[in-house]
């Protein structure tokens, strides 16, 4: 299958063939991945892309997959309302 | 090895400061980052440009920047795209004072030739329509003000920088800087010893603990600030809404997300760069008071990063009289992103005894030199 048909990150649509392309030029962890093609930004997080792009780094730089760092995890884990945050906020108050 | 320069610290400012020593036919730069590419405060700001400042010094460093960003990815030959808009920043003041201080700062950025004015809250509302002005005075507009991917700027600075023959090197941690009568012989990082007279410490949050290796006292010091970004939607705000009396800035990126921040009066002088749900809960009631429709959108994310305090709020460029060849670009407490053109081609210029752009005299670390009060720059999230 063509990599430009395969989506990797599909809450940004970011293509097999995009991460290649930018590993090709040199950019081969997570997060400079995630900087300039926006994987891993999404509403899941890169709960989806995470294990696809460590397992495309790992065969490209031909190292172990445990040897490859996925992105960091930052809260919140699901996606809240803010104006839910501000009703939670003033009742506690 | 040997080198002619090291830069410590591949943020935006040492990507700049490279590529503007480069241009000018400069060899032999190194460059070290103890991380990857922006992994300091450069890929957690708010992406805001602006020249709306209340100190002179302030506002020609964003003016002379924002002249290099409208061609940046054309002078840097970039094949991305920056995502550079200029949709201004509309900034709110909500109390009578403000408005009056409003009125100075405006004054004073006419004077340099940026195009900012002050308007009323009914234009302030035909510009951004969802802006709650019950809550506000009036405010001040420039409407050549904006938006940069922090990520891309940088990454077409350092790929303009390495074409150029600028060697980068990351995951590389700078220990320390070896001193011999008052000149530097070597710089030691995790893997590396180098060999050089000339140090440039771009090092953001970490200049302190840099010049001390060097035996400079820089009078600066990191503190966390945080951030969010929600989902993204279709086009509803041009502008960067902002209030120092709030305490908010908050910006929709071409991308559809909103970024906002806030600063938390309290927060401690360290390193730390987490999240908390606090930020989150005052983050919330303020957008959802200065722009109510704001509330509708769900947060994605949240993350922190540091601010480089320094005493008077205006950043450190220049050499030191303290050590030879040991050139300083820190302290920007906060909006460093911005003045990064002018940080390069300033500082590039001083360590190459160029004439200067213009006089930055006034940033120079001696202005410190036995002071304890500072007339300092009051428009600060
Ligand atoms: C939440 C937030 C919002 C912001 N919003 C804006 C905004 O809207 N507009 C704006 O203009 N500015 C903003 N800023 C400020 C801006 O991010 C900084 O002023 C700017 O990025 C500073 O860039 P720098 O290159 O000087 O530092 P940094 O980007 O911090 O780069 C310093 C680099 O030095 C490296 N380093 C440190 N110590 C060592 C060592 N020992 N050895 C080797 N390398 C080392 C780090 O890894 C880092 O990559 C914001 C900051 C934050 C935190």
């Amino acid at each position: 299958m063509n990599k430009r048909d395969i989506i990797i990150c599909r809450c940004e649509d970011v293509t097999l063939q995009d991460i290649h392309n930018l590993m090709d030029k040199g950019y081969t962890s997570f997060e400079e991945l995630k900087r300039l093609l926006r994987i891993g930004m999404g509403p899941c997080q890169g709960n989806t892309c995470g294990q696809l792009v460590q397992r495309e780094i790992s065969k490209y730089l031909k190292v172990k997959l445990e040897a490859v760092k996925i992105q960091k995890v930052r809260p919140l884990t699901t996606g809240v309302k803010l104006n839910s945050i501000n009703e939670g906020a003033r009742d506690e108050s | 090895m040997k080198a002619n320069y090291v830069i410590i610290g591949a943020g935006i400012s040492g990507c700049s400061i490279a590529y503007n020593l480069a241009k000018k036919g400069v060899k032999d730069i190194v460059v070290l980052d103890k991380s990857y590419l922006t992994s300091g405060s450069t890929g957690r700001c708010g992406a805001g440009i602006r020249q709306q400042w209340g100190t002179k010094m302030n506002c020609l460093l964003a003016k002379g920047s924002i002249e290099f960003f409208e061609k940046a990815k054309d002078t840097l030959e970039y094949e991305g795209d920056i995502e550079f808009k200029q949709e201004g920043y509309l900034i709110i003041s909500t109390t009578f004072e403000e408005d009056e201080q409003f009125e100075k700062n405006v004054e004073l950025q006419q004077s340099l030739g940026i195009p900012a004015r002050k308007i009323s809250k009914e234009e302030a509302k035909e510009i951004v329509p969802h802006l709650n002005t019950q809550i506000i005075k009036g405010a001040t507009f420039c409407p050549t003000d904006g938006h940069l991917n922090p990520f891309r700027m940088t990454d077409a600075y350092y790929r303009a920088a390495k074409r150029l023959g600028v060697k980068f090197y990351f995951n590389e941690e700078v220990k320390d800087i070896m001193v011999h009568e008052n000149k530097i012989e070597k710089v030691i990082s995790s893997n590396l010893e180098i060999y050089t007279n000339h140090v440039v410490n771009a090092a953001g949050g970490y200049a302190k603990e840099i010049g001390d290796m060097a035996g400079v006292d820089i009078p600066v010091y990191a503190e966390n600030h945080q951030i969010l970004v929600t989902e993204p939607i279709e086009k509803i705000q041009s502008p960067m809404v902002m209030s120092f009396s709030k305490n908010i800035y908050c910006q929709q990126v071409p991308h559809g997300s909103f970024i906002m921040g806030r600063s938390d009066p309290s927060v401690a002088h360290n390193h730390c760069i987490e999240s908390s749900w606090q930020f989150l809960d005052e983050m919330a009631k303020t957008v959802c008071e200065v722009l109510p429709l704001v509330g509708k959108l769900r947060v994605v994310r949240q993350w922190g990063g540091s601010y480089t305090m320094s005493p008077d709020r205006q950043p450190i460029i220049g050499d030191t009289e303290a050590l030879e060849g040991f050139y300083l670009a820190c302290g920007f407490s906060g909006h460093g992103f911005m003045f990064a053109p002018m940080t390069g081609l300033l500082l590039s210029e001083i360590m190459l005894k160029e004439p200067s752009t213009i006089d930055i005299s006034d940033l120079h670390i001696s202005r410190f030199k036995n002071k304890q009060v500072f007339t300092y720059e009051k428009s600060v999230v």
